[in-house]
């Protein structure tokens, strides 16, 4: 137990000083540099005019559609993982069965290519 | 173990406390990077358990791609947030009324609750032991055999999920030119040009 | 007292020293790595690139550094505050916090965790907010679009790097990144790392970091002519150079994970005298900087994709080929016998 912790404890310490170096470099400019902002140096980037309006709004449903084939297949691959590692002590029930289940999910992407949710257009 | 104990505070503290913010937090991307932040605490409680696996997979599920979508989700809906305020107060009481009912189903759910005599022992001292075998092969050579229908079934929901998905989200644009690598690829020069040798003062017809 | 210095406050100090010197000689790597991609892509147009400051331009990263610093910082009057200077932040730390499991030679690693690999997956699947965050919070349309755009793309090239590391495991049978590399140790030498037995899926992953860590040809993020400088428009200052450290540390990780994954890690390429002389490291950095070379020359050699071409090679032609591969090598695996027990 306290063996296993003790693999993280440098894990945390190094992601502390990451964090540290990360601080400092962000706040270095604000301390040392010359500052004398003005409106329109704080004004949003545009090609000439001002923004319209604010800046974020609707877009097309197929990013979304995008954020959750990204999650099932995320998931898919999750579950390889544990399979991957024990490979080699299954025998061939581990092995046909995740053969299954891939396969299910290869209809599934079948499914997905043949209605064209992976085309961009 | 005096560190750990410290961790485990830091944690559980940090994790309940961007929880609460999660409500608590008016603006609404800022709720889901609490959301994230309890739970990358609570995959660091779960390594203090020990269970690295979980808590590699919590993050890469979890924080890389659900709370991803949350995000998508919340960022770029453009909801009007003093627009749905408004009709606060009408909703109130029916609001309320949900919320207390859900609340005495917890309580109803939490108070029958029987927690069995030899599972306070078992807890804490993971099944096979840690030193001897990692949780990753552990949980690989239960997963796939003994539970195998738990297994598949997971693979069915992933299926519907994904028909679902597409049901709901998928509309072609009419009038919408693709391009077909394979045609484009099957192209010959004798089929996708033609030379043509053009009299002067004349012009092609 | 005494105890309590030696048996707590003595090896944090360690620890803590230990993490400076892998941050520096990381940060030094960077600013050199910057260098030699602007050098190779310079000598490819047959110009000289940066070659004032310092001899043979040498200085020049620090020279950057200190400008950034001087620069005025900005922060649009629309933006977020919080979460637009948190953005650059999370970029910066997490593409650092990857290298805390990178061994480079036997030993030589911050934490030798179990399940290393996927801790770098993890990581990885997290670069995504940085750029979502930075485009949500800037609150301007050029930005916004350019996180949109690169979020999907990061996305949905995750699940084939997915797929090429669960490939890789299938062989070694190990989630620990020091196994990784000692499965490859064989006395083939250079012909029993993986990138031969796993030869597409070695490509696969090489042209799939490329996407992940929006380099060109998939730098659609930043698409010069469209989109200005993507999701960074609104940032100035150090903001700035925290995006770009986070790109080529990032880089970086990704040469270094093709090394662990195909390329036998510290393992030298013949396992005879005098090869087995030189230290580890040396084959480690070495190696690394061929596939940061062969990075720098696909930047230089190969036009731009398009949007839906991005997408349809992630989605169309990586992500089943490399589904098939898993099937593939599992089934070879399994009924030749040759699983790794």
């Amino acid at each position: 137990m306290s063996e296993l912790l003790l693999d993280y404890l440098p894990l945390v310490v190094f992601i502390a000083v990451a964090i540290a170096i990360g601080l400092a470099l962000l706040v270095a400019p604000f301390i040392v540099a010359y500052q004398n902002p003005d409106p329109e140096k704080l004004s949003a980037y545009e090609c000439g005019f001002n923004a319209f309006d604010d800046a974020r709004m609707k877009f097309d449903v197929r990013f979304y559609l995008v954020a959750i084939l990204f999650i099932i297949f995320d998931l898919e691959v999750s579950f390889l993982f544990p399979w991957a590692v024990a490979f080699g002590q299954l025998g061939p029930f581990g092995f046909w069965s995740m053969m299954l289940f891939l396969g299910v999910l290869t209809i599934g992407f079948i499914y997905e290519w043949k209605k064209g949710a992976l085309e961009w257009d | 173990m005096i560190l750990a104990a410290l961790f485990f505070y830091l944690f559980a503290g940090v994790c309940v406390a961007s929880a609460f913010m999660v409500i608590a937090a008016k603006n609404p991307v800022h709720s889901v990077l609490f959301l994230i932040l309890a739970f990358v605490s609570a995959s660091g409680l779960f390594v203090l358990l020990g269970a690295e696996f979980l808590a590699m997979i919590l993050i890469v599920v979890y924080v890389g791609a659900v709370a991803v979508l949350f995000l998508f989700v919340v960022m770029m809906l453009d909801v009007d947030f003093a627009e749905l305020r408004q009709g606060f107060l009408n909703y109130l009481p029916v609001g309320a009324l949900i919320g207390a009912l859900v609340l005495v189903e917890l309580l109803l759910v939490v108070g029958a609750w029987v927690i069995g005599a030899g599972v306070p022992k078992t807890i804490t001292a993971p099944i096979p032991p840690m030193d001897a075998i990692t949780n990753t092969e552990a949980l690989g050579l239960v997963l796939y055999t003994r539970y195998v229908y738990y297994f598949q079934a997971a693979g069915i929901v992933l299926l519907v999920a994904m028909v679902g998905a597409i049901v709901l989200t998928l509309q072609h644009r009419a009038r919408v030119k693709r391009q077909d690598m394979a045609a484009q690829v099957r192209r010959t020069k004798a089929e996708a040009m033609e030379v043509v040798k053009v009299r002067s003062g004349q012009g092609l017809t | 007292m005494a105890e309590f210095w030696t048996s707590y406050l003595w090896p944090l100090i360690i620890m803590v020293a230990q993490s400076v010197l892998l941050l520096v000689i990381l940060l030094v790597a960077i600013a050199y790595i910057l260098l030699a991609d602007r050098k190779i892509w310079a000598a490819v147009q047959i110009r000289r690139g940066p070659n004032v400051v310092g001899p043979w331009g040498l200085l020049q990263s620090f020279a950057d550094l200190l400008k950034f610093v001087l620069k005025e910082p900005t922060i649009p009057a629309a933006a977020n505050k919080g979460v637009f200077l948190l953005a650059p932040l999370v970029t910066c730390v997490l593409a650092l916090a990857a290298w805390a499991v990178i061994p480079v030679d036997i030993g030589w690693v911050i934490a030798d965790i179990n399940v290393g690999i996927l801790y770098i997956f993890a990581i990885s699947s997290l670069m995504v907010y940085g750029v979502i965050m930075a485009g949500w919070a800037s609150n301007s349309k050029y930005p916004f679009l350019a996180a949109l755009r690169s979020a999907a793309q990061m996305v949905s090239y995750e699940v084939s790097i997915g797929f090429v590391i669960i490939t890789v495991l299938l062989c070694v049978g190990s989630l620990r990144i020091t196994d990784i590399v000692e499965a490859q140790n064989t006395r083939f030498g250079l012909f029993g790392w993986y990138w031969l037995p796993l030869f597409p899926m070695f490509v696969v992953f090489f042209v799939s970091a490329l996407a992940e860590t929006n380099r060109p040809p998939f730098d659609l993020v930043e698409a010069e002519s469209e989109l200005v400088a993507g999701f960074m428009v609104e940032y100035g200052s150090t903001p700035y150079m925290m995006f770009m450290l986070g790109e080529y540390v990032a880089i970086a990780t990704m040469c270094a994970m093709t090394t662990i994954l195909f390329m036998g890690g510290w393992l030298p390429p013949i396992p005879y005298p005098p090869f087995t002389w030189v230290p580890g490291v040396v084959w480690f950095v070495g190696k690394a900087f061929f596939v940061f070379f062969m990075f720098a020359m696909v930047k230089a050699f190969v036009p731009r994709y398009r949007y839906d071409q991005l997408m349809r090679l992630g989605w169309k032609v990586f992500l089943p080929l490399s589904l098939a591969m898993v099937a593939i090598v599992a089934a070879v695996l399994q009924f030749a016998g040759l699983a790794p027990k």
